[in-house]
């Protein structure tokens, strides 16, 4: 009988299954490790349209978030600062800087038709999630659980994955990123102590009769609406 | 058939008629099978195959075109959000089960006749689940996620709700394409061995090395049957639930919800009948004029069809009494939404397709109780297109008048389908089809050491020629 196949490949059926079953499972894998937010979105730091430091503003000069993301407490967006913003101290305070020339080039002194600075989105969701600063800020949830240690950016950077999943966690286990009353949600340094996730986990918990003071949803409409 | 010793029957008073009609022997089975793949395509296949590509390509443009622009370009719109790509998934995933039945439990309750045609049966059953698999798919409407159907893990930490039916559904149907993969793949192995060495002997070497990869080296020996014949009966085995599972589960899809018309316990064995029913209609379809044109009507004879007709007026008249029953229940339960919803599908706006569906599928195969008509292939091949119709008509009516008139009157509404609905159906022939002739072209249509088995010349017994048909099998695996 003459011999169609060569010896070698009787194996060649137990190889091929065993191969496409490490690709499955590889292919699941890269996609869950290579195509999520954590992979993709993480690091992510465009330039910006002038060389503003929150560094020096915020850790040297010690400002509060709030005086430039004016919105953070009352609206959905936390909304980014125009040029007046800046006017708002630098008409009296370092005229004559070198990077404050940028800014005038651009955008005038004060006086400009539109004083809009086009800042490049970093934290980008997706439109079809609804998301609400002040709801968060007023659980006392702190700026750094999802935007980290900006104070020591230079240029911001996106330091979470801000992925469903990242909302997901935080919004079952809470107690870690809610802040006790005292302590602002602004304040950069604070991390979690066991008094204070104790504390917030009362808080998220049935008290006798009253219902908690916290209820992060979980269900699809809280962000899918 | 070794793993289950056959008892020795005594000799059966009722003679059944040889299942291999003419003077065939076994070199005259294979020749006949084998020359369908053989000789010279012939100019009607091409014809044929033109067609069916042609609908096939329109079949991938409306999906292209669904993808593009959206589940808008469908006639589904609210109160009718399920319609005609459900209507055609179950219409197409019930014709599969006469496939399985055939070469499961026909297989299990020893039913030779079964041979001749379980092979094209568990064809059939393949493309119809493919054909069925797209509509569910296309339906999801972001098809780029369909992958979210399965438990994967992912970043978005989404997970299937396996409280659903639709779920369930995905691993029914992806179980039963598996299976049912695996069952006509191992079943072909020794045919296409034969193939192979056919076309080693004829210097087609190309041809052998192809048919070559999948008899994956058969040769034949003792072995190699030992092993076969185990694989076989254990796909048997696992396919058997999957007869009445699968259908099952796709009722549920309706069943599991609140709506009446669709909320009854009557669905799952209701649907399985009318499965098994709309499945046999389509092997009718498909058979008869199979084996008149490649000439197997000494293999797949009068008496086959004759089986098949019987299983058809069985299931068609269960069929009946489901449709019968749905009433019954809708009065004595007394519930004034069932009750309406089912004089609703009787007289009210789609009358017209009930009354079609009754027609054709409890009235049609009455006819089959005459022994006469049973054995008319153009009167079978006639009615088992009726049976078809009937059946698409059958899911047609349970979904759309269901959905368009619920307990709200003021959100009932009318469904019509679009061009766009009409041209992915037919698409879907198209689909059915170019694998169908595909197969009939290059594979063994028929299991050729299958019915060798069951001819007399298997039985080794020669001082008393043709008794029981019983010793075939034991005969078969001694050889």
């Amino acid at each position: 009988m003459t011999v169609l196949f060569p010896k070698w490949t009787n194996k060649l059926p137990a190889w091929l299954a065993l191969g496409a079953a490490a690709t499955g499972l590889f292919v699941v894998l890269a996609v869950n490790y290579w195509f999520s937010p954590r992979h993709t979105d993480v690091g992510y730091q465009p330039f910006q349209p002038i060389e503003y430091s929150h560094k020096l503003h915020v850790d040297l000069l010690g400002m509060d978030c709030r005086y430039c993301h004016r919105n953070v407490e009352t609206g959905p967006h936390a909304t980014v600062p125009d040029a007046d913003t800046c006017w708002g101290c630098h008409a009296q305070v370092k005229k004559d800087s070198k990077l404050l020339a940028e800014l005038v080039a651009k955008y005038g002194n004060g006086k400009a038709d539109n004083p809009s600075i086009e800042w490049t989105k970093v934290h980008l969701l997706p439109d079809f999630t609804y998301f609400d600063h002040s709801v968060h800020v007023r659980a006392n949830v702190g700026c750094t659980s999802c935007h980290g240690r900006v104070d020591q950016m230079e240029i911001v950077r996106q330091v979470e994955p801000l992925s469903m999943g990242w909302c997901l966690d935080c919004h079952r286990d809470p107690a870690p990123h809610v802040r006790p009353p005292g302590v602002p949600a602004t304040r950069m340094d604070w991390v979690p102590t066991a008094e204070s996730i104790a504390a917030a986990q009362r808080r998220l918990e049935w008290q006798g009769d009253t219902p908690p003071e916290l209820n992060p949803p979980t269900h699809c409409s809280a962000c899918h609406r | 058939m070794t793993a289950i010793p056959v008892v020795d029957e005594p000799e059966n008073p009722l003679r059944r008629p040889a299942l291999v009609e003419g003077k065939n022997d076994f070199a005259s089975v294979t020749d006949v099978v084998a020359g369908v793949a053989e000789r010279r395509t012939p100019k009607g296949w091409y014809l044929l195959f033109g067609i069916s590509i042609a609908l096939l390509l329109n079949l991938l443009a409306m999906i292209g075109y669904l993808v593009w622009n959206g589940i808008g370009v469908w006639g589904n719109n609210v109160p009718v959000g399920w319609a005609w790509p459900i209507v055609n998934f179950v219409f197409w995933i019930g014709i599969g089960h006469a496939g399985t039945l055939i070469s499961a439990i026909l297989f299990l309750f020893r039913q030779k006749w079964r041979t001749s045609i379980n092979r094209a049966a568990e064809a059939m059953t393949i493309f119809a689940v493919m054909a069925a698999g797209i509509f569910p798919a296309i339906h999801v409407g972001r098809i780029w996620v369909i992958y979210w159907v399965f438990p994967l893990p992912n970043q978005m930490q989404l997970w299937p709700n396996f409280k659903s039916p639709l779920l369930w559904d995905v691993f029914a149907v992806s179980t039963y394409f598996v299976i049912s993969s695996l069952f006509w793949f191992v079943g072909m192995v020794p045919d296409l061995a034969t193939f192979r060495d056919r076309a080693m002997k004829a210097g087609r070497t190309l041809a052998a090395r192809l048919y070559g990869v999948f008899a994956l080296g058969w040769h034949g020996s003792n072995r190699h049957w030992v092993h076969y014949e185990k694989a076989y009966l254990i796909l048997a085995a696992l396919s058997t639930p999957l007869v009445l599972s699968v259908h099952s589960i796709v009722s549920f899809d309706f069943a599991v919800s609140l709506l009446p018309g669709w909320h009854t316990t009557i669905f799952p064995p209701y649907f399985v009948a009318g499965a098994i029913f709309s499945g046999f209609g389509m092997v009718l379809t498909l058979m008869i004029p199979a084996r008149r044109w490649f000439g197997l009507q000494e293999l797949i004879t009068l008496n086959h069809l004759d089986n098949v007709a019987k299983i058809l007026l069985l299931t068609g008249t269960m069929v009946g009494y489901a449709y019968a029953m749905e009433f019954f229940i809708a009065w004595y339960s007394g519930v004034e939404y069932e009750q309406f919803a089912f004089l609703n599908r009787a007289f009210g706006p789609y009358a017209w397709a009930y009354w079609i569906m009754v027609t054709c599928n409890v009235i049609s195969p009455q006819f089959f109780w005459f022994r006469k008509l049973r054995r008319n292939p153009a009167v079978l091949f006639v009615l088992s297109i009726f049976v078809n119709i009937g059946m698409w008509f059958e899911r047609f009516v349970i979904t759309v008048t269901s959905l368009h008139r619920d307990f709200l009157p003021s959100s009932w509404g009318m469904f019509s389908p679009t061009l766009i609905d009409v041209l992915t159906y037919v698409g879907s022939f198209g689909l059915f089809f170019t694998f169908f002739l595909l197969f009939c072209r290059f594979l063994p249509i028929l299991a050729i050491s299958e019915i060798k088995a069951v001819m007399p010349q298997a039985d080794p017994h020669h001082d008393h020629p043709r008794t029981s048909p019983g010793h075939a099998g034991r005969a078969h695996a001694h050889h």
